[in-house]
């Protein structure tokens, strides 16, 4: 191992897992939209659902492939750039990773078929269960990798065999690690959020550009629930998150707040400029207590600085410190845009005549996407310098690869995502800009058959 | 009775493997024959043929990788640094060819083009970087220990390229043959071309890979009793089923090419790649990772792999029920107007 292979190899991580989770924060989200949009159609026979599921399905199946595809590469990268890390873990979460693939791969891949192709294949009640089965797809996929995440980020319910090897102790502790119930649900509620926001932009956007169409009222209503009520539940979830990183991870902790000195009543700093080197902050913004007392729920309370650990066990602070800001920062509007939209849904004629809460909800439809990856930003670079905390260092976790191996794949990984993530949102932005069609109800559109633009252009 | 749990799962990994090939090989095997369509309409129809189903089929190649790691560890902490390049090739060009499903049909004129070659392209980059890892598996990986211990390259050589080269024919013959089976009218009579030229690639291409390996791996040659310049036949007699399993299949895809209109062909296609697939297994069983590490030595913990057993057993069946499901739902000729619009 060479240094620059490490370093290199854990940017091309950080790249190609921060580009691949933008695809399912959405997706999650977006499958259990169309599942209950499918189902509200089947029930209410109300044809602007159906209309806002042929819409979004579109969105749906460009996002799934994108998914997909960076997915597949997650599960060699493991073993091509993390090797030791492979053999080191594989004993406790290698069952976790293969039942993500035998119980929400094939799934997903099997009924995403029927779901975009099987329109006229199947009943209406059978496409609504291919739907739905894609949405618990979706869910069981993040159950296990979130399982595996959570033990990586606190080891439990493992054993040291007398040659070093890990081996599982007690399966049910490693699946249900302590911190995995918040994370999961963390996760889900982001994704949920996230779908949100982009459903509430489109149907903002359409509005501003069209009008208020019953499709696009529709969404947007349906987007301000979402947002004012999962945007708070949000904040208290992610809450017990942070407790349980105080107590299992306190290093983190103090990296999130650019906690130096171990003390009681630690300000709180709305911004800082962390630096390792001076192991201080070079200027701080700061109210005095409230440290403490959001961390560890009393203003007295005794909270651990990163002077506690040795300088080699700390992860790094600037990076964590304002990642956790951006994604606060955002749910906080998040839920404010809830508290706005659902005013206006109470008090006014509605929130479609509104333009500065329709811009509003534009300019927050990526929003999602910025606080997901700020939010595994902060997890995930918090928790070094471990890979498995407190078990395995990142840098003892890398493959025997040389430097040159790793930039030109790191390089040829960065073009490639570069064009299929441009392309992949002009597409998607381009649908956007179209909206939900409202044809005449005799037109029968397989939905997301990707076919069926090309040949309706050619029919007479 | 206890159960030989790094058998049982050597055979889960085989299978998932040869089943990834068998099924992803068509869809790529399409994308190969992309080029040579007469029309953006024929293109249309062969994606169409394999758009329900090509997700599905890529997964069982995140099973092959996701079984590896999580059933043989060691073999895969070995294996894929070794490979490092032409698997990151193969990553890189599934993903281009992935997209273009969906992409193809969402660009205007210019997109459109890009993403025809960008599918053509994918498929055929990603076919021979799967050949490249093949034929470096064959060859062989330098250990220390349990992990690799080679240079970045070793997996390039003649021997290489060459099984790539035959897998890409190979590939083509299973699109070929499964066009003849999904489509009809001037596609349908295309792929039968296509089919007899891709036979005939295929079965020299096989023969020459096959010659070679007793030539470049002494040691698989010492497993088909070959010393150099005579077979020894005791040692071959109880292997021979496998290359007439062989010819039996190339004689199922003539048949079937001549004559036939539905799966005929396909199923030749089918065994040929079963006993090749038999035969290269054969020659180095039980290392799992050529030729320094044994399966069982590349084993994960017996608790992870009789966990993980547990669920194959209610999952795997479930797996396949659903997946013949969907191929069943999508039977018939797919093309012209007789498509589901």
């Amino acid at each position: 191992m060479d240094l620059d292979a490490l370093i290199l190899s854990r940017l091309q991580f950080a790249f190609t897992i921060a580009f691949h989770i933008i695809f399912p924060s959405f997706t999650i989200g977006l499958a259990s939209f169309l599942a209950v949009l499918e189902g509200l159609w089947l029930v209410t026979k109300n044809e602007a659902f159906k209309q806002l599921y042929l819409f979004w399905v579109k969105i749906f199946a460009i996002s799934f492939g994108m998914g997909v595809v960076s997915g597949v590469v997650l599960s060699y990268q493991l073993g091509t750039n993390w090797s030791v890390f492979s053999a080191v873990a594989a004993p406790v979460i290698g069952p976790l990773l293969a039942f993500e693939v035998l119980t929400a791969f094939f799934l997903e891949a099997s009924f995403l078929g029927v779901m975009l192709f099987g329109w006229k294949k199947v009943g209406p009640g059978l496409h609504f269960t291919s739907t739905a089965l894609v949405a618990v797809g979706t869910l069981i996929s993040a159950f296990w990798i979130i399982s595996a995440n959570s033990w990586m980020q606190h080891p439990t319910g493992y054993e040291v065999l007398p040659d070093g090897a890990l081996r599982a102790a007690d399966w049910m502790q490693v699946i249900f690690s302590p911190t995995f119930p918040e994370r999961f649900a963390h996760m889900v509620l982001a994704a949920y959020l996230t779908t949100a926001l982009v459903v509430g932009a489109a149907s903002a956007w359409r509005i501003l550009k069209r009008g208020a169409e019953d499709e696009s009222r529709l969404g947007l209503r349906m987007a301000i629930g979402m947002f004012a009520i999962v945007a708070p539940l949000q904040l208290f979830v992610g809450d017990l998150s942070g407790k349980e990183v105080l107590e299992v991870q306190p290093a983190k902790l103090a990296a999130i707040e650019a906690f130096w000195e171990t003390r009681t009543e630690q300000p709180f700093h709305i911004a800082a400029w962390p630096d390792r080197a001076t192991e201080g902050n070079r200027f701080e913004i700061s109210i005095p207590k409230l440290g403490s007392l959001i961390t560890a729920g009393s203003a007295s309370a005794e909270v651990k600085g990163l002077k506690d650990f040795a300088p080699q066990d700390r992860p790094p602070v600037f990076i964590v410190f304002w990642a956790f800001r951006v994604m606060v920062g955002l749910g906080l509007l998040m839920i404010g845009l809830g508290l706005w939209g659902g005013w206006l849904l109470w008090r006014t004629r509605g929130p479609e005549y509104s333009r500065p809460f329709l811009w509003a909800a534009v300019a927050m439809g990526p929003a999602g996407f910025v606080a997901v990856i700020s939010g595994w930003i902060v997890a995930e670079v918090g928790r070094q310098p471990y890979t498995i905390y407190g078990i395995l260092r990142t840098a003892d976790a890398v493959s025997p690869v040389g430097a040159g191996q790793v930039s030109a794949s790191l390089l040829a990984f960065m073009i490639v995502y570069a064009v299929i993530f441009s392309v992949g949102v002009l597409y998607i932005l381009r649908l956007i800009a179209e909206g939900p069609e409202t044809p005449p109800p005799e037109v029968e559109e397989p939905p997301g058959n990707p076919l069926a633009a090309g040949t309706k252009g050619a029919a007479p | 009775m206890t159960l030989d749990l790094p058998l049982v799962w050597a055979g889960i990994i085989a299978t998932a493997v040869l089943l990834y090939v068998l099924l992803d090989g068509f869809d790529l095997g399409i994308g190969i024959l992309f080029p040579f369509a007469a029309s953006p309409a024929e293109r249309d129809v062969m994606m169409e043929s394999i758009a329900p189903v090509w997700d599905g089929n890529e997964t069982w190649l995140v099973l092959g990788g996701g079984g590896l790691f999580a059933a043989f560890p060691f073999a895969y902490a070995a294996l894929m640094p070794a490979l490092y390049l032409p698997i990151i090739l193969m990553l890189l060009a599934l993903i281009l060819r992935g997209v273009a499903f969906e992409f193809r049909h969402h660009g205007r004129a210019r997109g459109k083009a890009f993403w025809t070659a960008a599918f053509a392209g994918g498929s055929v980059a990603a076919t021979l970087a799967q050949g490249l890892v093949l034929g470096g598996f064959i060859q062989g990986v330098k250990l220390d220990g349990k992990g690799f211990a080679g240079g970045p390259f070793d997996w390039l050589t003649p021997y290489s390229l060459l099984v790539a080269v035959g897998l890409l024919a190979g590939y083509a013959l299973l699109g070929a043959t499964y066009l003849i089976w999904r489509t009809e009218g001037p596609l349908q009579v295309r792929a039968r071309r296509w089919g007899w030229i891709a036979a005939g690639a295929t079965a020299a291409l096989l023969a020459v890979v096959s010659v070679a390996t007793l030539f470049v791996h002494p040691r698989i040659a010492i497993r088909w009793g070959f010393d150099g310049d005579a077979f020894d036949l005791p040692t071959l007699m109880p292997l021979l089923p496998i290359p007439l399993l062989g010819l039996i299949g190339l004689g199922v895809v003539v048949l079937g090419l001549r004559r036939a209109h539905q799966a005929t062909s396909l199923i030749g296609a089918y065994l040929v790649f079963l006993s090749g697939y038999i035969g290269l297994a054969a020659g180095f069983f039980p290392n799992i990772v050529p030729y320094d590490l044994d399966f069982r030595d590349a084993a994960n913990a017996d608790n992870a792999l009789s966990l993980m057993l547990v669920g194959v057993a209610i999952l795997l069946p479930a797996i396949l029920g659903y997946t013949i499901w969907v191929y069943w739902l999508f039977r018939g000729k797919v093309g012209g107007d007789a498509g589901y619009h």
